[in-house]
């Protein structure tokens, strides 16, 4: 890429506000999974008896709903990150592409 | 039963390693020594005679499409989001999640599930930070990516060496473990099982390049998705679909399983119960945070992942991709803990799947093989069998075009012949490096029949955390990151994550057989200290870099970084 053609693209307001929109939705997705995750492996490593506890009468734990639902988070702020880029975010590359390459 | 729960922390901290193989050293270290081989199952031979048919004539059709080094590396980036995704699936769903996750929690219940979160949650990271990235800057490997800025040569050479150790590890610990489940469910020798493995994949790598890989791997996916679907709903089902009943009669059956090992009511009950919430798995707090950190970090490091990501044509379906393979894998997860738990009520009380101390009939990582024949008959039991069988195929296809890829684009194609070489000799190169790394692979996995393989998948993620992931990270988002920082800051995650793994006690004193608590590191995953020393060691030599080529590395930032962000610049669907 030529140096004129980074220095339009970096200044073109559009772009700065696909940066400035997808790095901070990037970075707080980044940031509630990695405190998701890690809640629950310091839940597992210091707390075992809080994972353990019934709910009722029956045998089932609040641990088996929390690690499910573990794994449902993550399914889901995925898919919650990939469709806001799909549409929203590949909106505004077009729309920085089609203004500096004409 | 008791044996199980009092080994259950070594057996659940040799299956962190993950990988395909891993289970079977871990029950090997637990009851088996050695897998014990079975009778000829003439039906799951058929079923995988079927499968090995149908995607011999699958290669055929690839082999046709693939004429140039960018077909062979990336299908020619033809595949699309959603097949890419099930393709990623398949190359990440191995015979460990399936077999050894499943049979963890028929063991330990809860702990088995604390691995599948592991495996799972370094793909929203990959998605919110790398996926578009990549897409936008590479072309078929991720050395492309890190090197993008910088000087090719060094970053290249790390980049291959980091590929290359991770694929050689991962690689043994798939064929041992191949061979071991193979000798289990098909009754045949182990060096002909590891020979079958090696010559299927070099067959499909070396004619049909990725775009016969990626179709090993969807329809491996959908067996394995498939299969295991049937097998979560047929234990559903026999529970009228109520999950407290299905955790009760487990819960029950572990019970009585203690009282029937002599332990009074009180103890037995709390040994039943002890399945419904974490047990022995973390027991101190670094270990427990070093390994969440090595699974999360290094998925986004595995070369052979990060190749997937330059198949398809766009950033769009790059993303689409993550988020499917997400979902698949993620629903995979919940099947194999509601197989596992399936196992507990239908395998541990079935005299047939027992042998005469009351232990599983081959070994512990049979729970899944077993509980297939109890919900589905022979027929399925040979069907799972040809799924397992397929599910190493597909990984051992994926890990040797990276390891291939990364010898012929990256240290040929780049830093011998400057970028300069024709996309003819390249794909020479690479299909020798295939056969290369085939045979290289067959032979260690024969040499290492008897050894204790189990760290070395863990090994391989500890690395691509603490060497791949660091520089990657720091090439694409760091704009003061140098040439000298990355290469110097890399090779020191990637020697300090072997050093530190030879010096723990999974590999000091369970494989070296030093005395125990002889280990110099207490931890059970070197991740937390070897991804802090690259990171630290990358900022701190490129903040120390005053040469002229610093001042390149760093003045070609923003268009990298504009790149990267929209993709301007980057190769489309036909421009590979």
């Amino acid at each position: 890429m030529e140096a004129d053609l980074a220095a339009t693209i970096a200044s073109h307001p559009k772009y700065r506000e696909l940066k400035a929109k997808r790095t901070a939705f990037g970075w707080w997705l980044t940031l509630a999974m990695l405190v998701v995750y890690f809640g629950f492996i310091l839940l597992v490593a210091f707390n075992k008896p809080f994972l353990s506890q019934r709910l009722g009468d029956g045998v089932m734990t609040i641990g088996i709903p929390i690690g499910f639902g573990v794994i449902v988070f993550t399914v889901i702020i995925t898919a919650f990150y990939v469709r806001r880029a799909n549409s929203e975010f590949d909106t505004l590359t077009d729309a920085i592409r089609k203004a500096v390459l004409k | 039963m008791s044996r199980n729960l009092s080994t259950s922390t070594r057996q659940l901290l040799t299956l962190a390693a993950l990988g395909a193989v891993s289970f079977t050293a871990w029950s090997a270290g637990a009851d088996l020594g050695q897998a014990v081989k079975q009778a000829t199952n003439w039906t799951a031979i058929g079923m995988f005679g079927v499968f090995v048919i149908f995607t011999l004539f699958i290669t055929k059709w690839a082999a046709s499409k693939t004429k140039s080094a960018s077909d062979f590396y990336t299908a020619g980036g033809g595949i699309t989001g959603f097949q890419n995704g099930l393709a990623i699936a398949g190359d990440y769903m191995s015979a460990a999640s399936f077999l050894g996750i499943s049979a963890a929690v028929m063991a330990s219940g809860f702990d088995g599930l604390i691995f599948s979160i592991g495996f799972l949650v370094g793909w929203p990271v990959i998605t919110f930070l790398m996926a578009e990235r990549l897409r936008n800057l590479g072309k078929f490997t991720f050395a492309d990516v890190a090197a993008f800025r910088f000087e090719q040569t060094p970053v290249r050479v790390f980049a291959a060496s980091g590929t290359l150790v991770v694929v050689a590890f991962y690689l043994i610990a798939q064929m041992v473990g191949a061979g071991q489940l193979i000798k289990l469910l098909f009754g045949l020798e182990y060096w002909i099982a590891v020979v079958i493995v090696g010559a299927l994949m070099m067959v499909y790598v070396l004619f049909g390049g990725m775009t016969a890989t990626t179709w090993v791997q969807i329809i491996k996916a959908v067996m394995l998705l498939g299969g295991a679907t049937f097998m979560a709903l047929s234990v559903l089902w026999h529970f009228g679909f109520s999950p407290e009943a299905m955790f009760a009669s487990a819960v029950k059956i572990k019970t009585d399983l203690a009282l029937k090992d002599g332990k009074v009511a009180e103890a037995a009950a709390t040994i039943g119960q002890s399945i419904m919430g974490p047990g022995n798995f973390v027991k101190d707090p670094i270990s427990a945070i070093s390994f969440g950190m090595a699974l999360m970090f290094g998925t986004a490091g595995l070369p052979h992942i990060l190749m997937r990501f330059f198949t398809v044509p766009s950033a769009k379906a790059a993303r689409t991709s993550v988020m499917w393979a997400t979902g698949w894998i993620g629903y995979f997860y919940l099947l194999t803990f509601i197989i596992g738990f399936g196992a507990i009520t239908f395998v541990l009380t079935n005299p047939q799947f027992l042998d005469a101390k009351g232990g599983l009939l081959g070994g512990g990582n049979m729970a899944a093989i077993h509980l297939s024949n109890a919900v589905g008959g022979n027929v399925f039991l040979g069907f799972i069998s040809a799924v397992a069988f397929a599910t190493i195929l597909a990984v051992v296809a994926g890990l040797t075009l990276s390891g291939a890829s990364a010898v012929s684009h990256d240290i040929y194609a780049t830093v011998v012949k400057k970028g300069q070489a024709d996309s003819k000799s390249e794909l020479g190169v690479s299909r020798i490096t295939t056969v290369v790394l085939g045979v290289v692979a067959v032979a260690l996995g024969i040499a290492f029949e008897k050894q204790n393989i189990a760290f070395m998948v863990s090994l391989a993620f500890a690395i691509a955390a603490s060497a791949n992931f660091p520089v990657l990270f720091m090439s694409v988002l760091w704009k003061d990151c140098t040439t000298r920082g990355a290469v110097i800051g890399g090779f020191l995650g990637l020697i300090s994550s072997v050093a530190l793994t030879v010096v723990s006690p999974s590999v000091w004193e369970v494989t070296l057989g030093n005395p125990k608590g002889s280990a110099l590191f207490p931890y059970a995953s070197p991740a937390l200290f070897s991804m802090t020393i690259a990171f630290v060691g990358i900022w701190l030599f490129s903040i120390l870099d005053n040469s002229a080529r610093a001042k390149k590395d760093r003045a070609g930032f923003l268009a990298q970084q504009i790149r990267s962000e929209t993709g301007i610049g980057a190769s489309g669907a036909s421009g590979h």
